[in-house]
């Protein structure tokens, strides 16, 4: 019984296929003409071809009902998985990328009206209905997954780029902190700054914090575990690179950071570390050398 | 049982950590150490971990403890060699080793030892010259 009433749909919807499609892209086409740039004409007729074949013959194969875990039904959900993780890439909206799948559903109606005759109409419709439903929830499903790929994706890679542990001299390292300082960005900070510290063999770490935005009580406390862990190992830190409101935020807060060696801009941080490795730079090519920097 | 040696030389105590520490060992090393300091009238004593690669809270204080020992003996504690990961995992547990001098080799913790008496003996100078 079941076998037959689905053949039965796959039949009427192969005979009417070329209208089918032909009425599926014109409303479609419609919907997305804001998008137009994104997706190119051909490129969409193409895309719902394959994918009105491959429900055919997923109907043809005995569909049952159930569209999301069945065997027979693994071409067309592949098939639309492709699509929505393209259309996420490309931009297009939830709904814009779940419509490719809603919109189909007016020209099957039009076709099962006129095909099919008495009661069984409205068990089709809804068999279809059903079909198509879950067809679309996978959709939007497929489609929230491919943006969160692209959103980890990008946190990993905001991860490693924003961390690089620079040499300025033999024995003078400096970490130059772009963005925000969470919890996780602090562990990979802190474990490259120490592990650059032992490679090089380095007695002083600059940790240059201009292009930190917001210092609050955790990022201090954060910026302290750093320098306390860099303590342990025998190298001293220096914090450049603090703005006026920073300073001004670290003081209301009641952050206490006395203890560490504080400097307003990189140069100044730079200096006391030379002097620190007992170095000291002087001006060339002058009749009075001119001593910049040490005792 | 294992035992830690400790090798003097000068007066400093050298002391190279290479097997894991379990809570015996450590106590009996914090013993033998306080009487090496008194036998040797020890000035510093440079404690070597680059081989330890984990610390518990136990070891962390043990190290406190011994530095703090060490100050009241007259003998400075340096330790040197830390890994990042003993670093991080003594910042995390909330010791940050207060009174215990670090380096990162043993010869930069030796030069940092001779630094540290030279600057006690400038100190004491005008004394220094009726005790020697």
């Amino acid at each position: 019984m079941t076998e037959s009433r689905w053949t039965t749909l796959a039949e009427a919807l192969r005979k009417h296929s070329q209208e089918v499609i032909e009425q599926w892209v014109r409303l479609q086409s419609r919907d997305l003409s804001m998008r137009n740039n994104l997706l190119k004409q051909g490129e969409l007729d193409q895309q719902c071809r394959e994918f009105y074949d491959a429900l055919v013959q997923a109907l043809d194969a005995g569909g049952t009902s159930d569209v999301i875990a069945s065997e027979s039904w693994a071409p067309v959900r592949d098939l639309l998985s492709g699509i929505s993780r393209s259309r996420a890439r490309q931009g297009f909206t939830p709904t814009e990328t779940a419509t490719f799948v809603f919109s189909l559903k007016r020209p099957i109606f039009d076709v099962l009206r006129r095909e099919l005759e008495g009661e069984s109409v409205g068990e089709q419709l809804w068999q279809v209905t059903l079909v198509l439903d879950s067809l679309g929830l996978y959709t939007t499903e497929t489609y929230q997954k491919g943006r969160e790929e692209i959103i980890s994706r990008q946190q990993q890679e905001l991860l490693e780029l924003s961390t690089p542990v620079v040499q300025l001299w033999h024995g003078v390292l400096a970490l130059p902190l772009i963005g925000t300082l969470d919890s996780a960005r602090t562990q990979v900070v802190m474990e490259s700054l120490l592990q650059a510290i032992v490679e090089t063999g380095s007695s002083i770490a600059i940790i240059d914090i201009t292009g930190v935005p917001v210092v609050d009580t955790l990022v201090a406390q954060h910026l302290l575990k750093t320098v306390a862990a860099a303590r342990l190992m025998g190298a001293d830190c220096i914090i450049s690179g603090i703005r006026p409101q920073i300073a001004q935020t670290i003081v209301h807060l009641g952050v206490e950071i006395s203890d560490v060696i504080t400097k307003a801009t990189l140069a100044d941080a730079f200096k006391i570390a030379l002097t620190r490795i007992g170095l000291h730079v002087t001006r060339k090519l002058s009749s009075q050398p001119r001593t910049e920097t040490g005792e | 049982m294992e035992r830690i040696p400790i090798l003097k030389m000068g007066r400093c105590l050298l002391v190279s950590i290479q097997v894991d520490m379990d809570d015996r060992t450590a106590m009996t090393l914090q013993d033998d150490l306080t009487a090496q300091i008194v036998k040797h009238h020890a000035r510093g004593v440079l404690i070597d971990i680059s081989s330890l690669d984990v610390v518990d809270s136990f070891i962390g204080r043990m190290l406190a403890n011994t530095a703090a020992m060490a100050r009241i003996l007259d003998a400075d504690t340096v330790v040197v060699g830390m890994q990042p990961s003993v670093a991080i995992t003594l910042v995390e547990l909330g010791l940050s080793l207060k009174g215990v001098r670090s380096a990162l080799d043993v010869e930069r913790g030796m030069e940092l030892l001779r630094k540290i008496a030279n600057d006690q003996a400038e100190k004491a100078d005008p004394d220094a010259d009726q005790e020697e």
